[in-house]
């Protein structure tokens, strides 16, 4: 068949794939490169200008269905992260605790002769001038007055009173309180004495006790408030004045008072009263 | 009713005062939440229940503290007093009144503490109960007081509403 200018079609074709393949092996060589960037750049101009432009409108007519989901979305993540941040903290509360009542228990294994009742802190005493803590266990779970009080670092006290459902632990901090101590490893006698500032120091040690300061104070069971042998603190510091019958000490305690949360209570001991022993002066 | 309202107003002050405030003393001190109730209590114009609560705030205060017995009720009677007496002669100045009451008061109730202690036979030295006890707790007492003399008194215009004159 002939085209209207008189040239077979196929003939048309084949010149036509020649040019066509000529221009690609021109490109594909770079040849038309800056024949290219001027054609093309309009183009491409054009392009991204009406791309831009649609895209715009899509966000414009989309935004209001993506933003609510995306509130709701991040609503439903900051739940879930208040969630988990709670169950972080009750998580390491449990831990905490945990940790307490394994040093409490490790302690009532080191100590097997004594039995012991745990019991929360649950108050302290509304008055300044004293130091006593409220537990929440009473005469119900078996406690009595008198009755030692430890934690697992050490002594920190006995129940001044007791009621059904709590007691009333005097630390031995409090300014009335006296615990009969013995100093390893001079094994000296001394008198342990709260102070109103929530300190601890030793009394009527006598004055050739060699006493150094790092000797450990353990109770000493005499006075019969007291068992042997609790572990109550080190001496800091000693006040030694040669005219003085006795020396007096400074002792930092084991036992953090103004951390005590957990405490055990030895319900197998009975004080001794002595007082009537003690002849009236 | 204004009397009966004070066994759970003094019973929730006591829980925060021996939970809480009692764990953040300044020095050795710490505010008596209980105290500044009955002295704000008291200084309110229509009030006329001051001893009720008192003597409910005392109760409550003896049942959990180990002062001996009738410290705290003899302490919050005489501060309670003061403050019945300040709102008569200077009732024009209410704040002025909270302030001097809540000192006096202050150092009335923790006195009365400190001797009651020592009569009993507790070593408290008296220039150090002073020092650590008695002025740090004033301090925070008279920095409670306006809280507590603010809500007391909304308390008090609510069951002691004034009367609309014809």
């Amino acid at each position: 068949m002939n085209t209207p200018s008189g040239r077979p079609r196929s003939l048309q074709t084949a010149i036509f794939f020649l040019i066509a393949a000529g221009l690609i092996a021109l490109a594909l060589g770079g040849y038309l490169t800056p024949l290219s960037r001027i054609l093309l750049n309009p183009v491409v101009a054009i392009q991204t200008w009406v791309s831009t432009r649609y895209q715009g409108v899509q966000e414009l007519v989309s935004a209001p269905r993506d933003v609510t989901r995306l509130r709701q979305r991040n609503a439903e993540l900051e739940a879930e992260v208040a969630r988990l941040q709670t169950q972080i903290i009750e998580l390491q509360e449990q831990l905490s605790e945990t940790n307490v009542l394994s040093a409490l228990v490790d302690f009532a294994r080191a100590n097997p002769e004594n039995s012991y009742q745990a019991a929360a802190v649950i108050a302290r005493d509304p008055s300044p001038f004293l130091q006593y803590v409220i537990i929440n266990r009473g005469s119900d779970d078996g406690l009595r007055r008198g009755m030692p009080v430890v934690t697992q670092q050490g002594l920190i006290g006995r129940l001044a009173a007791v009621t059904a459902g709590a007691a009333r632990v005097q630390l031995i901090t409090d300014p009335a309180s006296t615990v009969n101590v013995r100093l390893e490893p001079s094994g000296a006698q001394a008198i342990l004495q709260g102070q109103l500032t929530g300190e601890v120091t030793l009394d009527m040690i006598p004055q050739d006790a060699n006493v150094q300061a790092g000797d450990l104070v353990l109770t000493s069971g005499l006075g019969g408030g007291y068992p042997p042998n609790i572990l109550i603190g080190q001496v800091s510091s000693i006040r030694s004045v040669d005219q003085d019958i006795f020396q007096r000490a400074n002792v930092q305690t084991v036992a953090d008072f103004s951390k005590i949360n957990i405490v055990l209570v030895i319900n197998n001991f009975r004080p001794v009263d002595v007082t009537p022993l003690i002849p009236a002066p | 009713m204004a009397t009966l309202i004070a066994i759970p107003i003094m019973t929730g002050l006591m829980i925060l005062q021996s939970s809480i405030i009692s764990r953040v003393p300044l020095l050795q001190g710490t505010p008596d939440l209980l105290l500044l109730a009955v002295l704000a209590w008291t200084l309110q114009k229509r009030v006329q229940s001051a001893w009720q609560w008192c003597i409910i705030a005392a109760v409550i205060f003896t049942l959990v503290s180990a002062l001996p017995l009738g410290a705290a009720l003899l302490g919050y009677i005489l501060s309670t007093g003061v403050a019945l007496i300040l709102r008569r002669q200077v009732w024009q100045i209410p704040i002025l009144a909270l302030f001097v009451a809540v000192l006096l008061g202050t150092f009335v109730s923790q006195g009365v503490s400190l001797v009651a202690l020592r009569l009993v036979g507790d070593p408290i030295p008296i220039l150090q109960s002073f020092n650590l006890v008695i002025l740090p707790s004033a301090l925070l007492n008279l920095l409670f007081a306006i809280p507590a003399f603010a809500l007391l008194g909304d308390l008090a215009s609510w069951l002691y509403p004034e009367e609309l004159e014809a």
